[in-house]
């Protein structure tokens, strides 16, 4: 009895709360997006935003069994998981059910489909953290880094040939993990460096981005050139900078596919269709821009309601919250997720068991990928990649997925002052 | 805790920073930047016009000439139709199975969410059996429009007729019509256009991304209403406009009939003319084309667009302009030895005949030529004649276009006719300078030569003469409005230059025309009407036959021109229609005549001329039977024409209608 209160004043209520609320205000958008005369009640079975309610109530159950949980299973399952896992992604690419070009869902029958990607994420958390947490790994070590990169590389790899690149993306936030465990800083500086190279060389010639380039290496040398590594280090990374910079536009034309191209043209402002590639963006960036400050009001917005925007319950759920609850929805919406993502951020630093805290930051990165992709791609910073919005898109798989993924964190955390905390 | 705790920071720092840019962004889009609301607006909002109902035309007792009638249209919205009895429906609306194909065709190519007309104009029964079980059709719909309708079929060209607006009424109208909007083509529905269009109201409706109407926008905060177009009253009196066309049917013409006091024109018929039912609705098209094809040409508005040498009903005119420059006086005499010598010419008088001594009243009486040309030579060659001779007559002509002659009098119709009062500049043209005379214009004297004048400036001149001396614009719209606006222009006299003291000995003797005169046998019971006969060669045909006259002679209320063309003497034709429309407006009712004459006769009477075929290509034509088989063939269509005309207004429900419509077609003569 005593054990039992102590468990749940254990559990940190306060994400439970963040969580509820992201939930709620998902369940509540989905209705304005999809909302239709004849269906008037939120509870109507037949429409989204009815499934919705029954997905959330599933996702709180599915929460409070992994509460109940022994903890201790989730380091030791984590292997059989994540093997689970892999096999599920295998199957689903030979017999996977396609949806919109994504063969990404496994039929269950009765209407009722899995989305092995989903799994993969908490998976692959749950293993990496296991793998890192051994005592004699270190990030830092290149064999280790290749395991624990292996460890990532294998489920998106496998998501890739779905092609679903969205998850594909998720997984290269898992990036921060491996920096939080020792990974050098210059690997974080140097994907942003390549990021922007990457970007600038499709916008502006070759040759002013190496003008460019060469005047800071001029300065770099010229503050810090007496530390000889360093400088050696510099002009390698020029050299590789400058063949990067000639690789980048035939890389983009062979590689990338065509509807990847166009989408990112539409959004560098290489190409404007706004009736094409470009519709679904610009159509976005109307509905959250004519919200203004405090937006049309629930049930009022006109580009959801009328279908302007398309998949408006799923991908570009946001667009409602911007129409309807205008910037200050928005800013809303985005605090909560910023408070959520700290706050995870506070309880992964808090755990006794490095387990738990690689997972802790393992579930910060990936949902915080999500919302920066998803709002991002709605305002057109980004490509327009389908990805789900946490807690808030509609879809049980994703929710789930989610809840999953906070609650097995959750869990860890309750737990974190009992026996478990002696093994890891 | 380990070695990197402090990366936390930075972790977070990073999460703080890329959410920041995101607000920052968001920020600037839905705060700073407000174009995104303008295009949310433009993609949602559509405008809609309303279309105000069309002013209604009454006459001047209040009866209704043309009206709204209500028509039905089947709808249909692809998208929403869903299966059901297709047999049944087909049978409701009169269609087969393989035009309802079509109809769904056509209708799903224009676009599969949005409504179009499935089929036009369905009869009221069809409709009213439809609209029961509408709910068994799902995704067709009635909707209501509304087209113009004649009860009394008459006064076509005076009313005109609405179309669908052309490219160059959509140019002109700097963008207040669009293709599809209805327009007066011609007619009252031409020249009051702006008046019965009304103002049309706008509505703002919401619509989804596939263009389907959700509703209003705003709950209708920026709509406004359709204000319904004014309601005219016309000056026509339908009894006497009803007895005109009668009148006039089977013969080509005029009637115009002003009343003096006002100007307002009471009658107003154009021969032949047409049922204007013909041109509104689903045959209008059809209608339309055999209509111009019609030889007879319906469509030309001859009140105001044909124009003939007024003959001898020019001469009370001209006694006054005489009168007033003080060249006679009512008692000059002159001896009539039954012709005129101007110049080295003998102008007769009419078959000849000898006047004797004749004053004014008696010259008018009987038409003396010789008189009048006395008169006009008087007048033109009062400064001398010879090198003055063109001042004199420029003089003369404008003292007579005072009356309206050779100009336009702006009825409030379309396309009217100045006719033509020529100047001297014109002969000096012909003739050279100083090469012409009095002498040479003689046939102006008498009406004739170069001067036309448009049946309603013949009838205007009467009102003139019946006034003593003004007139007021005629004009076709009483007032306009539920206030019975009165336009200003129609209430102001216009002076014609002549002292009324001078107009008595005229009337004298345009009575005299009527009780003992030329038009003797049109004399009307216990009504004094003054005329004046006219008789107008025409060459190569037989003579226009003209009467002008107003009645009663004291306080007229009606003053009229009769035009019949190519029919023979004023006295034999146009005088008598004259005189049973002046005394069925007088009198409501036409008494028996001394003369025997009554109105049957003249209704029956077929004065068709025959067709005249233009010799396009002379040599074509040479040969006699050839010519024939032409004139022939070419009378074999005029004819075909008008059977196919008749058939095609028995479809258009209205038996009683089309009845009366065949009688006021047109025949192919039938005797001579």
């Amino acid at each position: 009895m005593n054990n039992q209160r102590s468990f749940f004043l254990n559990v940190d209520w306060l994400t439970v709360l963040l969580y509820l609320a992201l939930c709620t205000i998902g369940w509540f958008n989905i209705h304005a997006a999809v909302y239709d005369e004849n269906h008037q009640s939120i509870f109507d079975m037949d429409t989204e935003y009815g499934k919705q309610f029954i997905f959330i109530v599933s996702a709180l159950v599915i929460g409070i069994v992994i509460l109940l949980l022994e903890s201790r299973f989730l380091s030791a399952l984590a292997p059989f998981i994540y093997i689970v896992t892999v096999l599920l992604l295998l199957l689903v690419l030979v017999a996977g059910h396609n949806v919109g070009g994504n063969q990404a869902w496994i039929d269950m029958g009765g209407g009722f489909r899995l989305q092995p990607s989903e799994f993969a994420k908490f998976a692959t958390c749950l293993l990496l953290a296991r793998y890192l947490s051994a005592t004699n790994v270190k990030v830092t070590d290149t064999k280790s880094f290749l395991i624990a990169g292996g460890i990532i590389l294998l489920p998106m790899m496998l998501i890739k040939m779905q092609p679903d690149d969205g998850s594909t993306l998720v997984f290269c936030s898992l990036i921060f993990v491996l920096y939080r465990e020792g990974l050098s800083v210059y690997f974080l500086v140097i994907i942003g460096l390549l990021a922007a190279l990457f970007i600038s060389s499709l916008l502006f010639n070759a040759w002013y981005i190496i003008i460019a380039m060469v005047i800071v290496l001029a300065l770099l040398l010229f503050m810090f050139g007496r530390n000889r590594k360093f400088a050696t280090g510099l002009i390698i990374g020029f050299v590789v900078a400058v063949g990067f910079v000639f690789a980048v536009k035939p890389l983009y034309q062979h590689v990338l596919k065509p509807h990847q191209r166009v989408r990112i043209d539409e959004v560098l402002g290489l190409s404007k269709d706004l009736r094409g590639v470009g519709y679904n963006q610009n159509q976005s960036k109307i509905a959250i821009g004519s919200g203004r400050v405090w937006g049309k009001g629930y049930l009022q917005g006109t580009q959801t309601k009328y279908s302007f925007v398309p998949a408006q319950s799923t991908d570009f759920i946001f667009c409602t919250v911007g129409e309807e609850w205008g910037f200050a929805g928005s800013v809303v919406v985005l605090g909560l997720y910023l408070f959520l993502l700290l706050r995870i951020i506070v309880i992964a630093e808090r755990q006794r068991a490095p387990f738990s805290r690689i997972y802790g930051y393992g579930v910060a990165s990936i949902i915080f990928c999500h919302v920066v992709i998803n709002i991002a791609m709605a305002i057109g910073y980004m490509p327009v990649i389908g990805i789900p919005l946490p807690f808030i898109s509609y879809g049980g798989s994703s929710l789930w997925s989610f809840t999953t993924l906070l609650f097995i964190l959750l869990k860890l955390d309750s737990s974190r002052m009992g026996l478990s905390t002696d093994r890891f | 805790m380990n070695n990197f705790f402090e990366r936390r920071y930075v972790i977070a720092g990073i999460f703080i920073a890329l959410i920041f840019v995101l607000l920052a962004r968001l920020f600037y889009i839905q705060v700073v930047d407000d174009r995104y609301a303008l295009y949310a607006s433009q993609n949602v909002v559509r405008k809609f016009v309303k279309y105000p109902a069309r002013g209604p035309i009454l006459d001047r007792t209040g009866k209704i000439m043309v009206q709204n009638e209500p028509v039905y249209d089947i709808t249909v919205v692809p998208k929403q139709v869903k299966a059901f009895d297709t047999v049944e429906f087909c049978k409701l609306l009169g269609i087969d199975r393989e035009g309802y194909d079509k109809r769904m065709t056509k209708a799903r190519k224009y676009s599969p969410y949005r409504t179009s007309v499935f089929e036009k104009q369905v009869t009221v029964e069809q409709y009213a059996a439809f609209q029961e079980r509408l709910s068994e059709f799902p995704g067709f719909d009635t909707q209501q429009r509304s087209l113009r309708n004649y009860p009394d079929t008459a006064a076509a060209q005076f009313l005109g007729y609405i179309g669908e607006a052309t490219d160059a009424i959509i140019k002109r109208s700097n963008g207040y019509y669009s293709p599809g909007d209805y327009v007066g083509i011609t007619g009252v529905e031409k020249s009051y256009e702006t008046v019965l269009r009304g103002q049309r109201g706008v509505e703002n409706i919401m619509v989804d991304s596939r263009n389907v109407r959700k509703g209003k926008y705003a709950n209708g905060a920026f709509d406004t209403a359709a204000v319904a177009g004014e309601r005219l009253i016309s000056s026509l009196d339908m009894n006497i406009q009803k007895l005109g066309e009668q009148l006039m049917q089977n013969k080509i013409g005029s009637v115009v009939a002003i009343e003096p006091s006002t100007g307002e024109i009471l009658c107003f018929v154009s021969s032949p003319t047409y049922n204007p039912n013909l041109l509104v609705g689903k045959e209008r098209g059809h209608n339309a084309g055999l209509l111009y094809k019609n030889p007879y040409k319906p469509f030309f508005v001859r009140p105001i667009q044909a124009y003939y040498p007024p003959g001898s009903s020019f001469k009370p005119l001209s006694a006054l302009v005489a009168m007033q420059e003080g060249v006679i006086t009512p008692q000059t005499i002159y001896h009539c030895p039954g012709y005129y010598i101007a110049g080295n010419r003998r102008v007769k008088c009419f078959q000849g005949e000898v006047h004797g001594d004749v004053n004014l009243a008696s010259a008018v009486a009987h038409s003396c030529n010789g008189y009048f040309d006395m008169v006009f030579e008087r007048l033109v060659n009062r400064q001398g004649g010879g090198r003055k001779t063109d001042t004199a007559y420029n003089y003369w002509r404008n003292n007579v276009a005072k009356f309206g002659l050779g100009s336009r009098l702006n009825l409030d119709l379309p396309a009217e006719n100045r006719g033509n009062l020529p100047k001297a500049a014109y002969y000096d043209k012909i003739y050279g300078k100083n090469g012409w005379r009095s002498s040479t214009v003689i046939s102006l004297a008498i009406g004739q030569g170069e001067l036309l004048a448009t049946p309603l400036q013949l009838a205007n001149i009467e009102a003139t003469i019946a006034n003593r001396g003004y007139y007021y614009k005629p004009h076709l719209i009483k007032s306009i409005g539920d206030k019975q606006v009165i336009r200003k222009e129609y209430t102001e006299r216009n002076y014609v230059g002549v002292d009324s003291q001078y107009f008595n000995p005229v009337i004298n003797g345009m009575q005299n025309v009527v009780d003992y005169g030329t038009a003797h046998s049109s004399k009307i019971p216990g009504i004094i009407m003054c005329g004046k006969t006219g008789t107008v060669e025409v060459r190569n045909k037989k003579d226009n036959s003209v009467f002008v006259a107003f009645a009663p002679r004291d306080n007229p209320k009606i003053a009229i021109a009769v035009v019949v063309e190519n029919s023979g003497q004023g006295a034999t034709w146009a005088a008598p229609i004259a005189s049973f429309i002046v005394e069925k407006y007088l009198r409501g009712s036409i008494s028996k005549r001394e003369s025997g004459i009554n109105p049957d006769y003249y209704i029956g009477k077929n004065l068709l001329p025959d067709i005249v075929v233009k010799p396009v290509d002379k040599a074509k034509l040479k040969a006699d039977s050839i010519k024939k088989a032409t004139a022939d063939s070419l009378k074999k269509a005029a004819a075909d024409s008008l059977k196919r005309l008749k058939s095609a207004q028995n479809k258009p429900a209205k038996k009683a209608a089309a009845n009366k419509l065949t009688a006021m077609l047109p025949n192919r003569r039938d005797d001579e």
